[in-house]
């Protein structure tokens, strides 16, 4: 077996986007929408992480990015589930498929 | 005085304002008129200091730039910002939590400036990311109301959408290119299929925030459902700093791909005024029609953005100014409308001219601008957008956009037919319009007569551009 390459990484990063591009358009509930947009967001991780390691192991670009994403997607999280509860108040579901006062 | 506080004025005065409004918050006994005051000067005196232009100049290691182009921009949206917090006084005296309401204002602006200034790609994220979540926030703050939580739901999710589809196309570049800033990068990109992926993925993200066709949907609930004030920040100030970094991007980051991006935006141009025009149309609620209005105008930057990189910048950035003119007017008359009487019905503007005809005029001024009818300048920033576009020498497509400021005619004159022409059967009600209002009004008004009328306006703006 050969060691996992640059090629490996991308594919389960590339994979990882689309499963969560996918989720977040066909899931109906908030809090799994959520976690659709944090699958997209590790997989960016993760394809900085490969791209440092493999195709410019000499600077740390990609790293530090990576740092500052987990940071910036901890606060859309909280403010993100801080809006759901809020909708989930006024609607009692967090559905969202109920939240459609407003169309077209 | 060292560079540092010269490049990063305006940054600095609106972290000291914020830091002013959080010490305010901790004492007590002051009334939300005295806390708005202090507020609206220290927003003017923001206002003059972004207006120093400064010589072009690089920090920490090309993280942050500034040349004159970027501070007139600032210059814009600082003196967008100050006519907001002075237009809508009605809504900010009666707002509960005042100061919490500018701290997140004015921490988006902050995001904003850095977003402007940006000289590398994590800049360019984690600014867009300040500038956008406040927003979100923002939207969510008529706390009780079913309809601002709906919107503020709408604006997170599809801005932490958005914010993942651009970081997937800069890992893309960083993958290809191996560097983040965007002098290195500029030189560094070509044209093959990963970066291309990179390039579609990056322009959707900025499409979203501003509203392009495909990516429009979540605007017009957003719109409809946050408080008058962070409808008016998010139409004009928020779509003014995402039109500027887009052009930046193109002309300065990726102009390599020019061959690529040019028939993107043709196309993406043409959908966005056409959906926009066609929806404006059949909208009864005053927010949503100024929603699908502000579309169809995106649609009219983009057109511009497909011409030459010095008269794209410089016909987008002229547009801008005169849109926050009359953008904000619009927003402004509507603001007084569904403050006093709780209308937000087209319908509230029926026979206007009888019950105030000050407020009237403005709202004629403000659409003939947006719908770009001669002595307003409107009309000569439809001119330069479009002259712009026709450098590339499609004359169909130019000829498609004139059209489109046909179609728009219609819905913007339904509205001045309502409060000219029509008699409301109700009682007339007098709108009281207060001084701050009044004042709002008459700048945006000479800003509509005067930015058109006086050519050096955009001979400036020109020759920065270049």
């Amino acid at each position: 077996m050969n060691n996992p390459g640059l090629y490996h990484m991308l594919f389960v990063s590339t994979a990882l986007f689309f499963i969560g591009v996918y989720g977040f358009f066909t899931r109906r509930n908030l809090i799994t929408m959520l976690m659709s947009i944090e699958l997209i967001l590790n997989s960016v991780c993760l394809n900085f992480i490969a791209f440092n390691k493999y195709a410019w192991p000499g600077k740390m670009d990609g790293l530090f990015f990576t740092l500052f994403i987990i940071a910036a997607a901890a606060a859309e999280a909280a403010l993100a589930i801080a809006i759901i509860i809020n909708l989930y108040r006024s609607h009692n579901t967090i559905d969202v498929n109920a939240a459609e006062e407003m169309k077209y | 005085m060292p560079d540092f506080l010269l490049l990063m004025k305006s940054e600095l005065m609106i972290t000291l304002i914020i830091f002013i409004l959080l010490i305010i918050k901790l004492g007590k006994g002051l009334r939300n008129e005295q806390i708005l005051t202090l507020i609206q000067v220290l927003l003017l005196v923001n206002t003059a200091i972004a207006a120093i232009i400064t010589e072009p100049g690089k920090l920490f290691g090309e993280m942050f730039q500034s040349n004159s182009l970027i501070c007139l921009q600032k210059t814009f949206i600082s003196l967008a910002l100050y006519l907001v917090s002075l237009a809508f006084s009605g809504w900010f005296r009666k707002t509960e939590h005042l100061t919490e309401f500018f701290v997140l204002m004015l921490s988006s602006v902050l995001g904003m400036y850095f977003l402007l200034s940006a000289g590398n790609l994590l800049m360019l994220f984690l600014s867009l990311e300040l500038s956008t979540l406040p927003v979100a926030a923002l939207a969510n703050f008529e706390l009780e109301k079913k309809k601002s939580a709906e919107a503020a739901m709408k604006m997170i999710l599809s801005s932490a959408f958005s914010t993942g589809i651009m970081l997937f196309g800069i890992s893309l570049f960083y993958g290809a290119t191996g560097t983040l800033e965007f002098v290195q990068l500029a030189g560094a990109v070509h044209i093959n299929n990963l970066q291309l992926m990179a390039l579609v993925f990056l322009i959707s993200a900025f499409a979203f925030k501003l509203s392009v066709v495909p990516f429009h949907l979540w605007t017009a609930d957003v719109y409809q459902g946050s408080p008058t004030p962070v409808t008016a920040f998010l139409s004009v100030i928020s779509k003014a700093t995402m039109a500027f970094v887009l052009a930046a991007l193109l002309f300065k980051v990726l102009a390599v791909f020019e061959p690529a991006w040019h028939w993107l935006l043709v196309w993406l141009s043409l959908a966005t005024m056409l959906i926009g025009n066609l929806f404006a149309i059949r909208q009864t609620n005053i927010k949503r029609f100024l929603a699908f209005s502000s579309i169809a105008q995106v649609g009219f930057i983009l057109a511009g953005m497909t011409g030459t990189a010095v008269s794209g910048t410089a016909s987008v950035s002229f547009f801008i100014l005169v849109y926050i003119f009359s953008n904000l007017a619009a927003f402004v008359v509507a603001g007084i409308l569904s403050d006093q009487f709780q209308v937000e019905d087209l319908e509230g503007f029926r026979g206007l001219r009888k019950k105030n005809p000050f407020l009237a005029w403005m709202m004629a001024l403000a659409v003939f601008s947006l719908a770009g009818i001669p002595p307003a300048a409107g009309f000569f920033g439809k001119i330069f957008l479009l002259g712009s576009g026709a450098y590339s020498g499609h004359v169909w497509f130019i000829l498609l956009a004139a059209l489109n400021m046909v179609v728009s005619l219609y819905y913007y004159l339904k509205i001045i037919r309502l409060m000219f022409m029509e008699e409301s059967a109700a009682d007339p009600v007098i709108y009281s319009v207060s001084r701050s209002e009044k004042f709002t009004l008459v700048i945006c008004a000479s800003g509509i007569v005067f930015t058109g009328v006086f050519s050096w306006i955009y001979d400036y703006i020109y020759r920065i551009s270049s």
